[in-house]
């Protein structure tokens, strides 16, 4: 039976780091209690509701909302007029440079729409019902102007050209001319000509792929209170509450003080939900209506306005030697941004060939605009495209050269010391220990049937840390507030509480953990990049020490000794040796009680930047079966080892390699956007835009491995991100082995599935295998 | 002396020079001196960069001690989803 | 147009307006504040709405409020007994079968409806029942291990 974690050595035996505890929100999740952000209601609330362009590009020409005002019940309507016209291009927005001139107009159209579904302007109604008769009598002039969609197509001299002001930057000279190329990019190792020259042979592919949604199932929600004075309460689902409040108070021009954001229980996000679509409106509704305003966002509004990530289009070019040795690897990378600049394509630049101790590498990124929403971050954005198209070449090489593509990846993996290609030499990662669990599995050395094939790609992310501010209070009976400000979208107030109650030393459901609003703490970055746990545990772990300092501090006066006489272990306070006199140790919970005579409550408070975040490693198993006659590809086994720094819960990390290898299969044999030809979506549902169902999928077998970030007082690596980037190479590897034919391009649904195995046999293709 | 690459094409914006050595003990000193020797860099500084410090990322992190031939890249931030 | 409906849920009797064009789940959710149903769809593809009509799974998005008037409805609201949790409730927290938890109260008023009708399912049975519950985050793995061992533990039992 294989270890399902194979755990760091370590000189400390752990009480709740690395158990299976229930998480304290838990009860009120399986009894429907908690709120998510369309569960909250307030008195009086209007309902508000949004017009979006029926058109993919077009000049908005006019905007006439008098007869919907007129109309018994509207409230308010609120259009472009209505947000600060930004020009100047980047604010800070805590951690990232924003552009607010491209955000104002995302979340409501200025002079032109660039998708089907760009929001035009919205109303606020006493019922929904009266709401949706309003967006009828709102009078929109448009000029439909052609539009496109493909990345490679809007980079041709002819496309239809979204902003006449974007000139291509990095570019030099730059060009004279706009183009939809927002931006070029190139990272540069050693010089990859020598690299090919150096190789016995090079293999060259193009890749395709198509854009996926994040497929939360919770909709974008929020209730907006403003008052006639201006201070505005907002409730809404999001992974990062002060992140919104910046965006609101930005693009409404208030002051940030003046927005409070509460944030609901969140129903997924994936880094869908890092971004604002709804929050300014609703709170522009509220504010000129002077009553609180609910919105939420239909699915098919979902599908049709929200980003989604990038389809793209990439250039992999590997050289290699008869013995394995990779010599160079080149890509070139072409990322959808959707609508306005920003895709992730330099992160999944960077990615590309990170798993891998390469002395000549080359990656090129493109970033192109098209009528498209804006692309929003899913899930390690932009790595699991590259690393899809490396990883599949990789394999390619491997068959080649009839190597074990284990033994492949070992002899090239990237470990301590490697110097990644985006620059800095790599501190201690899991790649080598993650592919030799997976060489241990008895996965690997079960035999294949007819039509069934095995496939296996790695995947990394760098993971990240940022702002985090922690509060911790100890009450009068030794029990514990935990206030964090990361949302909690799968564990992680579990998580947090087993490392605060580790390091004070107190039982694990003593400590109660809340998520913050931002009235209560200071800023916390969002719950993404895989920080959570990292950096919301770091700063825990700070603010608890903080609490035993100063109940040591406590005990010290008290027994009129010096403080640093004093011990603290495990819930108790002693004097440190026999010098220091003969006093009863006192625990926490008497120094709780006595707290206010003592010199008044004691607080830890924990205001860090979370550096020392490190990359997780991790290796994707798969056998596949495909069907010849259907071109079904069924998933019949999985396994997913990866690296987890430290698993502080087991459970909650294995639901992240579950979680993102799920969404990755659904990435890799069914999710994409299909536009007719108006640049319309016609998929704009779960029933067309087909994610995995449970019949879809077996058991996802799991084995955490650990290598501790020693940059983290647990060694807690983020896991969240890096599992949904080896799916889609993995299951194209397994396919391959079982069809003798490679997909470049994704999804490998069932109509290209079998098409490509019908062609191939009709060519008599002497590869194929089915 | 801190021996600095800048990664990606930063360094179109520092006259095509790639690397280079940097007199600054932290983070925000490193930016003001490579702001003030190529102006076209410093609003890409503001954009969001990352910078690794022995191999150790940093993201705004403007006091991060540089100690003395500590190797620096410079890089575009990650995000994260 | 407002229609006046009366059913049972969860055991009580409750009356509701609704607009002829009003769902169930619109129903529950607004007029009753019973928002442990989700709306994740409003078209009947991801069962978060999940809940029973006379013993019979439905989504409640698909169907209209005043076709509740005399039935027995059963929402997640009434799983647990009190402060008892019901086994399935119990066994989803102790395997983690939950990550955001948006799809659980759908897919709990699924699965004790499937152990009520085949109390020994096997892994297939389970997934196919479940497969009109999507979920995003979990993959399935542990919400179908919790379901599986509820079933041997309330059959055990």
């Amino acid at each position: 039976m294989q270890e399902r974690v194979i755990k760091a050595p370590s000189d400390v035996d752990f009480k709740w780091v690395g158990t299976r505890q229930i998480r304290p929100d838990g009860v009120e999740k399986v009894t429907g209690r908690a709120q998510y952000g369309a569960d909250f209601n307030m008195p009086g609330q209007l309902v508000g509701l949004v017009l979006r362009s029926p058109h993919a590009h077009a000049k908005l020409l006019k905007i006439d909302a008098s007869k919907a005002l007129k109309l018994e019940g509207v409230k308010a309507v609120v259009t472009r007029d209505d947000f600060v016209e930004h020009d100047s291009d980047l604010m800070a927005a805590g951690e990232m440079m924003v552009s607010y001139k491209d955000i104002s107009r995302n979340v409501m159209a200025r002079d032109k729409v660039l998708y089907e579904g760009h929001a035009v302007a919205a109303v606020a109604a006493t019922s929904r019902a009266i709401a949706k008769k309003a967006l009828k009598l709102i009078d929109v002039e448009y000029e439909v102007l052609p539009h496109v969609i493909d990345e490679m197509e809007a980079m041709q001299p002819d496309a239809p050209l979204l902003h006449d002001d974007m000139i291509t930057a990095g570019v030099n000279p730059p060009p004279s001319k706009p183009s939809n190329v927002s931006k070029q990019m190139e990272f540069v190792l050693g010089d990859v000509e020598k690299g090919f020259a150096d190789a016995d042979f090079v293999i060259e592919r193009t890749f395709k792929t198509s854009p996926v949604h994040q497929g939360y199932i919770e909709p974008h929600a929020c209730v907006a209170n403003v008052s006639a004075d201006g201070y505005a309460d907002l409730w809404g689902t999001t992974q990062g509450h002060w992140v919104v409040r910046a965006h609101c108070a930005r693009l409404l021009g208030w002051d940030i003080s003046r927005v409070r954001m509460t944030s609901s229980e969140i129903g997924g996000g994936f880094g869908g939900k890092t971004v604002v679509y709804l929050e300014p409106l609703a709170l522009a509704l509220s504010k000129k209506s002077g009553k609180p305003v609910k919105m939420v966002m239909s699915r098919e509004d979902i599908f049709r306005a929200s980003g989604p990530t990038s389809g793209a289009t990439v250039k992999v070019k590997i050289g290699a030697k008869k013995d394995g040795t990779i010599t160079a690897g080149q890509a070139d990378l072409f990322y959808q941004a959707g609508a306005f600049a920003g895709s992730p394509v330099s992160q999944g630049a960077m990615a590309a060939f990170a798993p891998y101790d390469l002395e000549h590498v080359k990656v090129v990124g493109v970033d192109v605009v098209s009528n498209r929403p804006k692309v929003a971050a899913y899930r390690a954005p932009g790595a699991p495209i590259s690393e899809y198209a490396v990883e599949s070449v990789i394999d390619e090489i491997a068959r080649k050269i009839e190597m074990d593509p284990i033994a492949l990846r070992l002899k090239n993996a990237a470990k301590e010391g490697t110097q990644a290609a985006y620059g800095p030499k790599l501190g201690p990662i899991g790649m080598i220990e993650t592919l030799e669990a997976t060489e241990a599995t008895e996965h690997y050395k079960t035999m294949l049937g007819p039509n069934q094939g095995r496939g296996i790609a790695s995947g990394f992310w760098y993971n990240i840390g940022g702002q985090t501010t922690v509060n911790m209070s100890l009450n009068e009976d030794g029990t514990f507030n935990l206030i964090i400000g990361t949302p909690d979208i799968g564990g992680l107030r579990a998580s947090v509480a087993m490392m605060a109650a580790e390091e004070l030393g107190v039982e694990y459901n003593r400590v109660r953990p809340t998520i913050g609003d931002t009235q209560q703490l200071g800023y916390n970055f969002l719950t993404g990049g895989s920080r959570a746990c990292f950096s919301s545990g770091m700063a825990a772990v700070e603010a608890a020490r903080q609490i035993k300092e100063e109940a040591c501090r406590r005990a010290a006066k008290m027994w009129d000794i010096p403080e640093d006489a004093v011990d603290y272990e495990n819930g108790w306070i002693r004097p440190a040796g026999d010098n220091a006199g003969a006093h009863e140790p006192i625990s926490i919970n008497e120094i709780g009680k006595m707290a206010g005579k003592t010199g008044g409550a004691i607080v830890g408070s924990s205001k860090i930047n979370a550096q020392g975040a490190a990359p997780s490693l991790g290796q994707h198993l798969v056998d596949v079966e495909v069907d010849p006659d259907t071109g079904k590809v069924t998933v019949l086994r999985y396994t997913v080892i990866q690296d987890a720094g430290r698993a502080i819960h087991p459970s909650y990390v294995e639901g992240q390699y579950q979680g993102g290898a799920a969404q990755g299969i659904g990435w890799a044999l069914n999710e994409e956007y299909i536009y007719n030809k108006d640049g319309k979506l016609d998929n704009a549902s779960f029933l067309d835009y087909r994610i995995p169902v449970a019949s879809d999928l077996p058991m996802i077998d799991t084995i955490i491995v650990e290598v501790p970030n020693p940059n983290h007082p647990y060694g807690v690596r983020g896991v969240g991100e890096t599992a949904i980037v080896p799916p889609m190479g993995a299951i194209a590897n397994a396919v391959a082995d079982a069809t003798g034919l490679r997909f470049t391009s994704l999804p490998m649904s069932p109509p290209r599935v079998k098409k490509a195995i019908d062609e191939a046999r009709a060519a008599g293709d002497p590869n194929l295998k089915v | 002396m801190a021996h600095v690459t800048l990664v990606g094409n930063l360094r179109q914006f520092a006259d095509g020079i790639g690397e280079l050595e940097v007199e600054a003990t932290n983070i925000r000193q490193l930016f003001a001196k490579l702001s003030e020797r190529f102006p076209a860099l410093a609003p890409h500084l503001e954009d969001g960069m990352a910078v690794a410090i022995d191999g150790e990322i940093y993201q705004e992190a403007l006091f991060q001690t540089i100690k003395d031939d500590a190797v620096v890249h410079i890089l575009p931030a990650i995000p994260g989803g | 147009m407002k229609h006046h409906v009366s059913f049972t849920l969860n055991g009580d009797p409750v009356e509701a307006l609704c607009e002829t064009e009003q769902t169930l789940l619109d129903v529950l959710r607004d007029e009753l504040n019973m928002t442990g149903s989700k709306e994740g769809c409003a078209t009947g593809d991801c069962g978060a709405c999940s809940v029973t009509v006379d013993g019979r799974l439905v989504c409640s998005c698909l169907m209209l409020g005043v076709e509740a008037n005399g039935k027995a409805v059963d929402s997640i609201e009434g799983m647990a007994d009190g402060d008892h949790l019901h086994p399935l409730q119990q066994k989803f927290l102790e395997h983690a079968a939950l990550q955001c938890g948006i799809c659980t109260p759908g897919i709990l008023v699924a699965a004790k409806n499937l152990l009520e009708r085949n109390p020994d399912p096997t892994e297939t049975e389970v997934r196919y029942w479940l497969a009109g519950n999507l979920c995003r985050c979990t993959g399935y793995d542990k919400i179908i291990r919790a379901v599986m061992d509820t079933a041997a533990e309330m059959r055990g039992a």
